[in-house]
């Protein structure tokens, strides 16, 4: 009986431990456990550590387990004890007091760091010492506005690296929660209220951002993208994302814009004009993804946008939005066939001068 | 250690004479337990919501305190008659007894209807179960408790009427005992609703 | 037979709708848990099958929510808790001597309570195409807003609200009875520190039923006026306040978790001290710990919020307090190592799943050690990790416990042995696909997958682990299977087991199986810990418990249609509210409140067993002095 369970336990344990062994720990753009920030950092060192002593509990008891179930186990053709109560052991002082003082030695070990760490996490940083950025969940989608830059934009949140950045999340609908595994752990949004929390990246990339608190029917959808550059960068971004004007250059551009006044303005903003219900569009040329989830680049998540694909994108999205992202409060559009392409055209175009 | 399993009367008494008489007594004091964590919860939500008046009008405007004067005077009256129908059942007075459960029956039902008058007056100010989280949280709050004693009056009017059929017995005597320990704890919330929702209140 | 009042004792279907037995409402429970544990069960498989692949289609947007609302909502309240009642109800009275629960009338009322609550809720899913738009999609935490939008709409969270609080108010009288009933109702000798602990546990889990089921019956209660009134409680526009919500939820839920896992506990106790034929290592540290982890479970309800923003002073106090609960849990682990050691161990199914819930239990104990830190937690929490967490806790502790537990007293309950070759194929099964699916699914939190999402990032490493995660769970769908055919066959097999199949140590192997109307022919006396044994090994027993009064008449209750009734009441009024007609809702209120009515007013005089018909279904020859009695 033992060597069946131990030899499944074995068997299981392997298959795991090769499984991730070989998967790796995962992505650089949205793993824990490939952090690319201080305070996800520091969050995977709490892990380890926790976990340290955990595996340290699990092999010790695992160890009594497997010893005691094969030492004790009733062999074949034994007799049935039947000793008297008060012959058995009915406990033993030493060992109760050594194993509930242990386990207190270790969660002490463990509670420091828990709370130094957590002091530093829960941290505001003034306008002088980081960047701040409000951050308003909506379903389903993020809407970033830059506080003192005058910037408001959506889904792909740019950053400068090596700079901490100080947020404040808060949502328009029902409770969000943000999440960017690789830069550091989640913060509610709540309607409101208003919440602080801030992490820094220490290199350039493009890093996956979750909704974590179930807010819909597509809240697996609600994905963001932090995109960290340099500080040089990241000014120049900025310049140009001020400097920005609403001129199309081609007739179709021309003919999407009036379609998008007619349509879509109510809703969307670009640039200053515009409604504030959807997100903003003023760089949607330049999105890592469309609506968060179809990827204008499939071969990796580069800053460079495909062109073709941004077109077939946008044309589903439009198209299928109700099954792109179900639930989502902009439904179908009514287009003909000749405004879509115009429009597409013209969102296209809505991108920052390379 | 365990409960004798007879029916010798402990301490005399009639409604723990039985033991169907002493689970019911145990019982009703746990379930007062469970109540105590109810209003607990009611009393928490509304000391969190009691300034978001929201542009209408907010406990400072409103409360009237004739009214809940009257009502407190009222309801305080009715705990000590209960006090005095379980002194009469202890007697083996059942007319008595009978006679203080309706004194206390009539109290209730004049603070239910001061009560309803008095929400009836907020309404009219403006104070609408709707317009604002305050005033959700007072009518939910104040309406649990006023729902409460409407429950008590109905029970102990309907033990009135069967004690002229049952009188006092072991079965009968439980039932008017946690009645009247019911009343006491409806009695009891209402003084925390009198400090925390109209004399807070009127602090602001 | 019997005498006194004329009482009519149904048969057949009218006994099983109108009984107050503790022993058949305890079958009820089972039944009717065991009925929803096969819905939750395969609204699992189903969210498994979804996330089998990223490109799945098969369950998307809010039909995927509602899958695992009512997955988590169904196992938790309608599964779990009846199934820990209907062990309460089986086994608690015949552990402690006593012929029936306090209050026999309330026990049917809340099994009945529950059952309706929970129709109430699982016909969501039919309704859904009858007038009711959708079915319950907010989690099983129903956080609101999302939960508590104003809504012309009919249904949805509705089910949940009001299955909930009619199932809620069973629980919370469920509750009460057990703790009268363990206060009072002992056998004489039975003192508390005598009580089995499984007993123990259930005493502990109705404490925090009592203390922690009213805080969420407020919340419903908010949450409806929300929904149907137009209330203001968590309307941020309005003034409200959407946090409110998650105090008084996880004010209830935390503690749940504990209700949840003691009664588990205390039937691993029992098991692994029968099948190592020796007494419980530290009986009474093992009660102490049982305590402790009941009265902390009310303090540590935050390390559910800690993402919140309550700050640093909140979060490391919440923080500080969850690891405390570490350490009564160990002391549990080793006291059932202990016990074991230089015992002689044997291998039955029921055993089986105790051994392997240790282990189980452990890893799912240690991750809610992480999970307690609260910088990491910022990062475990809402993400997969936490899914295997409390899946580790609750199937790996719970539900191995449950499986122990069937087996256990299976013949206790219907007086026949489930089939001890397919409990063993059954446990393996179940234990290695529990393990599949789950241990992976700490990983793939790690690697960044959310809770509660119906696809998830290609390429970045998810595919694999959750495609292991959903053979596991056909593995656990094909364990389940056999469970059934086990108990079918041994059914129709109905191959009669003795008194005390396993040499059981504890009073309710003292009497026949399955255990007659009236428990105990004659109230025993209870002359030490593990009642029965000792009077199997002390000198002076002979194995059998002394009785602790004559043999005589036994007094029963009458059996009544009330409960349903009332039940029937709120069940109807349910449905007025959620079709916004509150004539029907009066109407349903009305038909409860007459029955309370006509339960005060016509008093139940019971009815007696005879000397005579105790003695013939004890199978002893009636006494010479009570047969004259009888005749004259």
């Amino acid at each position: 009986m033992f060597s069946q369970r131990k030899s499944s336990w074995l068997v299981i344990l392997l298959v795991l431990v090769s499984v991730f062994v070989l998967t790796g720990c995962g992505d650089e753009s949205i793993s824990v456990m490939k952090p690319s920030g201080p305070v996800a950092e520091e969050q995977l060192w709490l892990m380890k550590l926790g976990i340290t002593i955990m595996v340290f509990v699990v092999v010790v008891v695992f160890a009594i387990w497997g010893y005691v179930l094969y030492k004790f186990r009733k062999r074949k053709g034994e007799q049935d004890k039947t000793e008297a109560i008060d012959k058995q052991v009915q406990g033993n002082h030493l060992y109760e007091i050594i194993w509930t003082v242990i386990p207190f030695i270790l969660l002490v070990i463990l509670a420091v760091p828990t709370l130094t760490s957590l002091y530093k996490h829960e941290k505001t940083y003034s306008k002088e010492e980081a960047l701040q950025i409000k951050v308003v969940g909506h379903q389903f989608w993020w809407e970033f506005q830059y506080k003192d830059m005058g910037i408001t934009t959506a889904q792909d949140l740019y950053i400068p690296t090596g700079k901490k950045i100080q947020f404040d999340l808060t949502a328009s609908d029902v409770i969000h929660s943000f999440w960017v595994p690789a830069i550091a752990g989640k913060t509610d949004n709540n309607p409101g209220l208003n919440n602080e929390m801030w992490f820094q990246a220490d290199k350039e990339g493009i890093f996956r951002g979750k909704c974590a608190e179930l807010c819909g029917a597509s809240h697996a959808l609600m994905d963001f993208k932090v995109i960290a550059i340099s500080p040089e960068k990241f000014e120049k971004w900025a310049k140009d994302f001020k400097a920005l004007k609403d001129n199309p250059k081609t007739a179709d551009a021309k003919e999407g814009q009036a379609v998008f006044a007619n349509k879509c303005l109510m809703c969307h903003a670009v640039g200053e004009a515009g409604g504030k219900i959807g997100p903003s569009l003023t760089t949607i040329g330049d999105r890592t993804e469309i609506a968060g989830i179809l990827p204008n680049d499939k071969t990796k998540l580069g800053q460079e946008v495909n062109p073709k694909l941004f077109r077939d994108n946008m044309d589903n999205w439009l198209t299928n939005t109700n099954t792109v992202k179900p639930g989502n409060k902009m439904g179908i559009i009514p287009l003909t066939n000749k405004e879509k392409n115009a429009l597409i055209e013209y969102l296209a175009g809505l991108k920052l001068e390379q | 250690m365990s409960a004798p399993h007879s029916n010798e009367a402990v301490n005399g008494r009639l409604e723990t004479a039985t033991l169907e008489g002493r689970n019911k007594v145990l019982g009703f004091w746990l379930f007062l337990g469970g109540e105590t964590v109810l209003f607990g919860c009611l009393f928490a939500t509304f000391l969190a919501l009691r300034n978001q008046v929201n542009d209408g009008p907010g406990g400072m405007d409103l409360f009237e305190f004739n009214i809940v004067a009257w009502a407190t005077f009222l309801l305080l009256t009715s705990s000590m008659t209960s006090v005095m129908a379980i002194v009469e059942m202890h007697r083996g007075n059942v007319q008595m007894m009978r006679l203080w459960f309706i004194v206390t029956v009539l109290l209730g039902a004049g603070f239910l209807g001061l009560e309803i008058y008095e929400f009836i007056h907020y309404l009219n100010l403006g104070l609408g179960f709707t317009v604002s989280a305050f005033s959700s949280a007072f009518y939910t709050l104040v309406g649990f408790h006023g729902a409460h004693v409407a429950f008590g009056i109905l029970w102990i009017a309907l033990l009135v009427i069967q004690s002229y059929k049952k009188g006092l017995t072991t079965v009968t005597a439980p039932k008017f005992y946690v009645a009247a320990l019911y009343w006491h704890f409806v009695d009891l919330v209402w003084v925390f609703i009198f400090t925390i929702v109209y004399l807070m209140g009127r602090v602001g | 037979m019997a005498q006194g009042h004329a009482v009519k004792r149904y048969t057949g279907l009218l006994d099983w709708l109108t009984t107050v037995d503790h022993k058949k409402i305890g079958i009820l429970y089972l039944l009717a848990g065991g009925l929803f544990f096969l819905i939750g069960g395969f609204e699992a498989i189903l969210i498994r099958i979804q996330l089998m692949d990223p490109d799945n289609t098969y369950f998307v947007g809010a039909t995927f929510n509602a899958l695992t609302t009512m997955h988590g909502t169904t196992m938790i309240f309608f599964a779990a808790m009846p199934i820990i009642f209907g062990f309460m109800n089986a086994i608690v009275p015949l552990q402690i001597g006593a012929r029936d629960v306090a209050y026999p009338f309330v026990n049917a009322l809340g099994f009945w309570l529950f059952f309706f609550g929970g129709l109430l809720m699982n016909l969501s899913w039919i309704l859904n195409y009858f007038g009711a738009t959708g079915v319950p999609d907010a989690g099983w935490t129903g956080y609101a807003p999302l939960s508590s939008a104003h809504s012309e709409s009919i249904g949805g969270v509705d089910f949940y609200v009001l299955g909930l609080q009619v199932a809620g108010i069973g629980t919370l009288i469920g509750g009460i009875n057990f703790l009268v009933t363990i206060i009072n109702m002992r056998a004489p000798g039975m003192s508390y520190m005598r009580m089995p602990l499984f007993t123990w546990a259930s005493f502990i889990t109705s404490a925090l039923i009592l203390f922690a089921f009213p805080a969420i019956t407020v919340g419903l209660v908010l949450l409806m006026f929300d929904r149907l009134f137009d209330a203001n409680f968590f309307d941020v526009v309005d003034g409200g306040n959407p946090v409110i919500w998650e105090h008084i939820f996880w004010i209830f839920g935390h503690p749940e978790v504990y209700i949840l896992i003691l009664p588990g506990f205390g039937i691993i106790s029992e098991i692994v001290s029968v099948f190592s034929r020796k007494v419980l290592f530290g009986y009474s540290t093992m009660v102490f710990a049982t305590i402790l982890i009941g009265f902390l479970g009310f303090m540590v309800w935050v390390h559910h919020m800690f993402t919140v923003g309550l700050g640093f002073t909140a979060n490391a106090l919440f923080a500080i307090a969850t690891m405390l609960i570490a350490i009564p849990t160990g002391v549990k682990i080793f006291n059932w190592l202990f016990t074991m050691w230089g015992g002689q161990i044997s291998f039955t199914t029921a055993n089986l799943f105790a051994t392997g819930f240790i282990p189980t239990f452990v890893m799912g104990g240690v991750t809610g050690v992480l999970l307690a830190v609260p910088s990491a937690d910022f990062q475990f929490h809402d993400s997969y990790f936490v899914v295997a967490h409390f899946h580790y806790v609750i199937v790996g502790g719970l539900v191995l416990g449950f499986f122990a537990g069937l087996y256990y007293w299976w013949p206790k309950l219907f007086g026949t042995m489930l089939n001890e070759t397919l409990g063993k194929i059954q446990f393996w099964t179940f234990f290695i696909g529990f393990h599949l699916t789950f241990f992976v699914q700490h990983f793939l939190g790690l690697l960044g997958m959310p809770r509660r999402v119906f696809t998830y990032e290609k390429g970045v490493g998810m595919e694999l682990g959750n495609y292991i995660s959903t053979l596991g769970a056909f593995l656990m769908g094909i364990s389940t299977l056999i469970l059934i055919y086990n108990i079918v066959v041994t059914t129709i097999k109905n191959k009669r087991v003795g008194a005390d199949p396993w040499d059981g140590r504890t009073l309710e192997w003292a009497i026949s199986s399955p255990a007659p109307e009236y428990n105990f022919a004659q109230t025993p006396l209870v002359r030490g810990l593990d009642a029965l044994w000792h009077e199997k090994t002390a000198d002076d027993g002979d194995g059998k418990m002394k009785p602790a009064e004559p043999l005589g008449e036994i007094h029963m209750p009458s059996p009544s249609w009330l409960p349903i009734a009332m039940s029937f009441g709120l069940f109807v009024s349910g449905f007025g509210f959620m079709y916004r007609h509150y004539e029907i809702a009066i109407i349903g209120i009305v038909i409860t409140l007459v029955c309370m009515f006509l339960r005060s007013v016509y008093d139940d005089h019971g009815f007696h067993i005879s000397v005579e018909e105790v003695c013939e279904t004890e199978g002893i020859e009636v006494p010479k002095s009570k047969a004259e009695e009888a005749h004259s």
